[in-house]
This record gives C-alpha cells, sequence and structure tokens, in this order.
C-alpha cells in the first residue's frame, strides 16, 4: 500500500509500577485509517497520548518519517489531536479556536481567514465563526474540535474516542462523516474507540488491545472472521465459544462430533478454541440437525431475534430471522466455513458461554467502556 | 407553602442587617450631609472632602501597588498548589490560610519590631557593616503591610481558578504548537482572568480603607483615607466630615467591584463578593 509513517517499537509504559503498556509494536502507513480498539483500561488511550507526545513511553521508541521522536514535545510534532470531550477553548469562539493553530504558526491574515472558512464549509459549520463554544450541541462542538485539528494540515490525527459522548443517531452520522473527511484529505488517522461496530466500519486496520497488549491486527473482515484468541472472538461481535480437539487438518471435534472445517496447521489431537458466529448457525428441524437444542430464550432486537439455546447443558447465542418459539426442540447445521478455531490462550474460557446472557448485556459493557478517565 | 418557610429562615440575618449594617449606614449619610453645628442639610462637608483628595489618591495608589505585587507573588504560587496531588494541595491550602488564623493586629506589629530602626533586620545590617537603613515608616513599609497582609486573599480566588481549569486545554494549546510560555500567554492566563479579577478586589478592598498598617510602618506622610476617618471620629475633630469621608470611600469600593464583576461578568469561577 503506502509507505510506513508512524513505527512503535517495543513500547512498555509504567505507572507507578502498574505496567500500563507492555511491549506494543505497531507501525501505521501514510494515508491509513487505524483503529485501536480495546476495553477501557487496555492501554489504548496511552498509546494514543504517547504518539501525541504528551507521555513519554517508560521504554521503547516511536519513530515518524524514520525519526525517534521520543523527546520531541507535543508542539513540535506534525501531528493533531481530538479529544475526548473535545477540550475546546472557551474564552474564544468558534472561528478562533479553528484558527488558534494558525495564528500560532503567525500565517498571514487572509490565509487564516480562507482556512478557517474553507474548514467550517467541510465540518458544515459555515455561518458558526462567531458563535460561542458554549451555545453548541455536543455534535456541533465535536465538529470544531476536528476542524480546530484538521486546519493545520497534520500528518497524522489522532482521535480519542471522537464520537463518546454524541448519542446514536449523530454517531452514525459523523462516522461517515469522518471517514469522508479522512478520504477526501489523505490524513493518517489514528483511532480510539472502546465500540467495535465503529472499528469495523471506519477502519483500514484494526488493532484489538486488551491488558497493555495487542491481541490481533488486521483488516476489520480478518479481525472478524479470523480472531486469533477468545478475546478477540468475543469482544469483536458476539461468538459462541467452545472447547474443541483437532483431529486432522480441516477436522474438528467438539459436543461428541466430528465436524468438517475450513482451519488446518494444527498438531493432531491438539485442544483448541472453536468459535461459531451467532448468524452463522442454519436452524432446521430436529432430526435434520448436527445438534438438537432447546430454545430458553427469546429477544426481539429489530432486525433479527436474539434465542439462546442449550444443548448439553451448554447455552449458545443465535442470531436468526425465524421466530422460535421458547421452549420448541430445534436442530442446527454448522456448514465448514461456520467454523474457526483458534489456538489456546490465556483467554481460553474467560468467553463465549451465554449461559447468564441477559439482553441488557451489551448496554451494561459499553457503560463501562464510556468510564474511562 | 416552601417558600414562604425559607424566607423565615432569612429573618434573623435580615433583622441583623436592618439593625447592624443599614441603620449604621443610614447614621453615616445623616452626619455626612448635615452641619456639625448647626445641624442643618449641607452639602459642606463633600465640598471640604476636596483637600483630602491627595490622600485619596495615594491610598489608591498604595492599594493598587499592593495588589500587583500581590498577583504577581500570588499568581506562581497559585499555579503551583493547583497542580500539586490532592493530598499536598490541602497541605499548601491550608499554609496560605496559616497567617490569617493570628492576629491582623499581631501580625503588623510583628513587622514593626523587624522593621523599626532598633529592630531586628536593622541590627543584623549594622552588624555585617552596611549600616542601619530606614526601614519604617517609609511607604514601602506600608505597601509591604499590605501585601504581607491580603497576599492570602489573591492566592485563594487564583488557585480556585486555575484548580477547575482543564488540564485538557494545556494539551490542546501545546497539540497545536503552543510553546509552554505561548500556552500561558494563549490559553492559560486568558482563563485566569475572573480569579485575577477578584483576588485584585479581595486584596484592594481591605487595602485601600486600611488604616492600621499606615499607623504602624508608614510616617507621617503616607497617611490614607482609612487613618483620617478615624482620626476624624475618634479625636472628635469632625465626625460629620469623617462620615462623609466614609461615603466616598464606600462608593470608591463599590465602583471598583462594578469595574471588576463587569470585567470578569461572562466569565465563570470567579468568586463575587
Amino acid at each position: 500500500m503506502s509507505k510506513e509513517l508512524i513505527r512503535l517499537r517495543d513500547l512498555t509504559m509504567e505507572f507507578d509500577g502498574e505496567r500500563i503498556l507492555d511491549g506494543i509494536n505497531l507501525y501505521i502507513n501514510d494515508h491509513e485509517f487505524l483503529t485501536l480498539l480495546g476495553p477501557s483500561g487496555c492501554g489504548k488511550t496511552t498509546t494514543l497520548r504517547i504518539i501525541g507526545g504528551f507521555l513519554t513511553p517508560t521504554s521503547g521508541t516511536v519513530t515518524f518519517d524514520g525519526k525517534c521522536i521520543n523527546d520531541v514535545p507535543p508542539y513540535e510534532r506534525q501531528i493533531n489531536t481530538v479529544f475526548q470531550r473535545y477540550a475546546l477553548f472557551p474564552h474564544l469562539n468558534v472561528f478562533d479556536n479553528i484558527a488558534f493553530g494558525l495564528r500560532v504558526a503567525k500565517l498571514p491574515k487572509e490565509e487564516i481567514n480562507q482556512r478557517v472558512q474553507e474548514m467550517l464549509e467541510i465540518v458544515s459549520l459555515k455561518g458558526y465563526g462567531h458563535r460561542r463554544i458554549q451555545s453548541l450541541s455536543g455534535g456541533q462542538q465535536q465538529r470544531v474540535a476536528i476542524a480546530r485539528a484538521l486546519v493545520n494540515r497534520p500528518k497524522v490525527l489522532l482521535l480519542d474516542e471522537p464520537l463518546g459522548a454524541l448519542d446514536l443517531r449523530l454517531r452514525k452520522d459523523m462516522q461517515i462523516e469522518l471517514k469522508r473527511i479522512q478520504q477526501a484529505m489523505g490524513i493518517t488517522f489514528v483511532y480510539v474507540t472502546h465500540d467495535q461496530e465503529e472499528a469495523l466500519s471506519m477502519s483500514d486496520t484494526v488493532v484489538v488491545m486488551d491488558k497493555g497488549r495487542i491481541q490481533q491486527i488486521g483488516k476489520p473482515e480478518d479481525i472478524y472472521n479470523e480472531p486469533k484468541n477468545a478475546f478477540v472472538a468475543d469482544f469483536i461481535g458476539e461468538s459462541n465459544i467452545l472447547d474443541g480437539v483437532m483431529l486432522e487438518d480441516y477436522k474438528v471435534r467438539f459436543f461428541g462430533r466430528t465436524f468438517q472445517c475450513v482451519d488446518k496447521g494444527f498438531a493432531p489431537n491438539e485442544s483448541v478454541d472453536v468459535v461459531i458466529r451467532p448468524e452463522d448457525i442454519d436452524i432446521v428441524a430436529p432430526d435434520e440437525g448436527h445438534l438438537v437444542g432447546t430454545v430458553t430464550s427469546v429477544t426481539f432486537k429489530g432486525l433479527n431475534y436474539d434465542i439462546i439455546v442449550e444443548f448439553k447443558g451448554f447455552k449458545w447465542l443465535i442470531q436468526t430471522t425465524d421466530h422460535c418459539a421458547e421452549g420448541s426442540t430445534i436442530g442446527i447445521r454448522l456448514n465448514p466455513e461456520d467454523i474457526h478455531i483458534m489456538k489456546k490462550s490465556e483467554y481460553s474460557g474467560m468467553f463465549g458461554d451465554y449461559s447468564s446472557y441477559s439482553a441488557e448485556y451489551d448496554e451494561l459493557t459499553e457503560d463501562a467502556g464510556d468510564e474511562e478517565e | 407553602m416552601k417558600k414562604n418557610k425559607s424566607v423565615l429562615l432569612s429573618v434573623p440575618y435580615m433583622l441583623w442587617m436592618l439593625a447592624f449594617t443599614l441603620i449604621p449606614l443610614c447614621v453615616v449619610g445623616y452626619y455626612a450631609l448635615t452641619d456639625p453645628d448647626t445641624g442643618a442639610f449641607s452639602l459642606g462637608n463633600l465640598q471640604d472632602l476636596s483637600m483630602y483628595l491627595p490622600v485619596l489618591g495615594q491610598s489608591v495608589l498604595y492599594s493598587l501597588i499592593s495588589s500587583l505585587i500581590c498577583l504577581l507573588l500570588g499568581y506562581p504560587v497559585a499555579y503551583y498548589i493547583a497542580h500539586r496531588g490532592p493530598v499536598a494541595q490541602k497541605i499548601l491550602y491550608m499554609l496560605v490560610m496559616l497567617p490569617m488564623c493570628m492576629s491582623f493586629l499581631l501580625r503588623t506589629l510583628a513587622w514593626v519590631g523587624l522593621l523599626q530602626d532598633t529592630g531586628i533586620i536593622n541590627n543584623i545590617l549594622d552588624a555585617i557593616g552596611i549600616g542601619r537603613l530606614q526601614l519604617i515608616r517609609t511607604p514601602g513599609a506600608v505597601v509591604l503591610g499590605m501585601v504581607y497582609n491580603y497576599l492570602p486573599y489573591m492566592i485563594l480566588p487564583l488557585y480556585s481558578t486555575l484548580v477547575k481549569m482543564d488540564d485538557r486545554l494545556i494539551e490542546a494549546a501545546e497539540d497545536l504548537g503552543c510553546t509552554p510560555l505561548q500556552t500561558f500567554g494563549r490559553v492559560i492566563l486568558p482563563l485566569s482572568v475572573p480569579g485575577i479579577l477578584s483576588g485584585i478586589t479581595m486584596v484592594f478592598v481591605p487595602a485601600v480603607s486600611t488604616f492600621y498598617i499606615s499607623q504602624k510602618l508608614g510616617g507621617t506622610d503616607t497617611v490614607l483615607i482609612g487613618d483620617l476617618i478615624e482620626r476624624l471620629f475618634k479625636q472628635g475633630d469632625n465626625p460629620n466630615l469623617g462620615a462623609a469621608l466614609s461615603l466616598v470611600l464606600m462608593l470608591l469600593v463599590f465602583v471598583c467591584t462594578g469595574i471588576m464583576n463587569r470585567f470578569g461578568g461572562d466569565e465563570e469561577g470567579g468568586v463575587v463578593i
């Protein structure tokens, strides 16, 4: 694709003896939209702040265009940031906020004027220049923050949960808007979020983080379809994760049955984690199924039903557009490409069991994520 | 119903205000506007005040200088305190408050002991061969007394403004290319304006009306309005003139706070007096 712009090498970060980042290695290409995704406390914001120059890593190096920038202060980096909760200057109006960086750089007045106006247009705030920051809605403040950063034409824009404070509808609009701006201006975006949907829909590359370590780097499709471990499988979308044994290449055994699959390269009889996405499961009549189970709960989600089905004491989540009555017995079929095999990891057994499933599950985890910093 | 009850809660204070503030104020007004000999209505007292204009000017000048020095001394300290950890902040805050636990009179008297011709400082200067200097009974000593006594009133509002400032604004300024000095000039200082204004008010107002400091530390040429008023009342010279002078001083204070509030009016965080 394009050339490498930023590289993080063996980054570690410690606060009061607590390890926040543990050996981060990552490169970011020019013009790339890269997302750091993970739950709160995973180190994604810390990583972003190190790139921005607000934190100095305990060890490891940050290089920008081939040069180490560990000791370069933020004001000398060709990087701008859109802060969580925006950090707009309350004593300045919209125009002056956006013009801030250009005035510091002592650009000619006409050029400042022209670039700010141009930026106001890009973020659809034309005519808002004289408004006070306090009189703007959250979405408008958000766009001022983006304009204030982008007007400096940075090489890299860092965005720290920029849409976290907006409501769902506005968030969706802004996601499209941000992607459009990124493509139109050809700037590298490094985006931090705990929202997996946001990460998947906007990014060229997704970096999934947990406990200060990178769990997986890849294209959104690869992350979703080929999660590396139980954490990634669970964090990105919903997953049923089961214990299985890889008998040989393309053959996996779980629930006392041998299934065809598309994975290979495991040792014979290696125990593995088996991931089955809830939307990949076909519901059939009980006598036609590979497995037969009982529906224990049904939740209407709009697009589909979330149904919990019990198989031999283990509960699965299945997403289906067909209604199944609670208490009914159904059969399911699994095609080889529906089954994804992962190596065992420290996360094995921690995720992918829906025995304690409740409809509020999603909202609860999202709330927890919002509290970061 | 609820509203009526809450009105009742303020009745004791209302009575207090009436008895000890509003009525005395009327008395002051009455004295100021009556002739000392005849007791008839007269603007004579106010006209006589013109001879005290230099004293008034001197009071304002000394108070402004003191406020400015307090600001220059207080701002860095307030900034330092505001950027410590929570425990350190509490301790430092207490330390700033500590002098206020001691009597104002005692603190000023202590300066007499330090500054007088046979005081500690002069003894030391003499001992090391510099010789005794005229320290007490100078304008500098009066300003020193004001700064010393009112510095906490500057630090506290500055601190409370600075501690509320979002650190991310400072990061944002750096992110947009500001060196630390530019960050201070473009973001931190403008956002401290409410604290600066209320600090200046809180130093200026007591300083402009003080009499004890100038009496103890000042000389015959450093008479302030406060001294004059005290003399006019206490020595029984002319309470009517004293009342008029009080009225003018009060007006001055009102105008000052008014100006300060106007400047800082649309900003948050200032301490309203």
